[in-house]
């Protein structure tokens, strides 16, 4: 249960982040050539794998309670705002993610800035690749990391992260276009509740108290993030018309 | 500095968000969560408790702002 549910989360988390990525690397390639984006996207990945590579053993050093503790309180507090963005969305207080909207928006700016050759690469569209795939790709090694080490199982989370890449790269090539037909705001929603499940069992774990009937409870706090975030939704749109006419 | 401002900006926006208090609220829940189970209390029930303040106090704030 706890190991799929490690790659379910990872894989999810990863897919949004992937999903963001391939459309800043399509407005790129299309706009300023794909010679310059894909030179930055193999340059980014290049840079995240050096991150990956000195972090994570680094981490199998520390006593796995202090690990769970740090990575507990890190993940509930990123968390927290993937959940409380995606209960705003869905309330309708914020707008909803739209990836045609942002490709759109991307495509304006590359079509419009200037040129400027180095090293023999369109610099501008380098540099959106390079920046859009490396922010994107730190959240995935960030996701990777610290699901896979409080849980002792790196591999299992970036297998997790290797089927999103391979899935949205697989899909992003077929249709040359943003995935605008992802429900990216009901996945952004689904990672905020398994950020947040997670931070709280591994927050709790690591400031030594203990779950009853330990990885059973998973599925509880779980089923409780979800009632919370249900419960919230549901609130703030009985509240929103009142506002409204106020 | 800059880049080293920047780099500190963006760990910032990436774990804290924009709103800090929510981030200390945690912060502090998870220390209280210790000091019980220091005290050989069943902790367990205190951090998913906070976690509903916290985020209702902090859609409670956004909403309020968005009037």
């Amino acid at each position: 249960m706890t190991a799929g549910f490690l790659i379910a989360s990872a894989f999810l988390a990863s897919a949004v982040e992937f999903v963001e990525a391939l459309t800043i690397v399509l407005a790129a390639g299309i706009t300023r050539g794909w010679r310059s984006a894909l030179t930055g996207l193999g340059a980014a990945t290049v840079a995240l794998g050096a991150i990956v590579a000195a972090l994570g053993p680094a981490l199998t050093l520390v006593p796995i309670s202090a690990l769970r503790l740090v990575v507990g309180a890190l993940l509930l507090a990123f968390g927290l705002q993937w959940l409380r963005k995606a209960i705003l969305r869905a309330s309708g207080y914020k707008p909803l993610h739209d990836e045609a909207a942002i490709f759109a928006r991307e495509l304006e700016e590359a079509r419009t800035a200037q040129a400027e050759e180095r090293a023999g690469l369109d610099w501008y569209g380098f540099t959106l690749a390079f920046k859009g795939v490396l922010l994107e790709g730190l959240e995935v090694a960030f996701i990777v990391v610290t699901f896979g080490s409080a849980q002792g199982r790196i591999d299992l989370a970036a297998l997790g992260a290797g089927g999103a890449l391979v899935l949205v790269v697989i899909v992003g090539v077929l249709v040359r276009a943003p995935l605008a037909r992802v429900p990216e705001n009901t996945l952004k929603f689904a990672v905020g509740v398994m950020l947040t499940t997670f931070g709280i069992f591994w927050a709790t774990e690591g400031a030594g108290a203990h779950w009853p009937g330990d990885d059973a409870s998973l599925p509880v706090v779980l089923a409780f993030v979800i009632a919370l975030s249900a419960a919230s939704v549901a609130t703030l749109r009985r509240r929103r018309p009142a506002m409204v006419a106020a | 500095m800059n880049r080293v401002r920047a780099f500190g900006l963006f760990w910032w926006d990436f774990v804290v968000g924009d709103d800090w208090v929510a981030a200390a609220g945690i912060v502090v829940a998870i220390g209280i969560t210790a000091i019980l189970a220091a005290e050989k209390v069943a902790a367990w029930w205190f951090l998913p408790t906070a976690v509903a303040v916290v985020l209702a106090a902090s859609l409670y704030r956004e909403a309020r702002n968005s009037r």
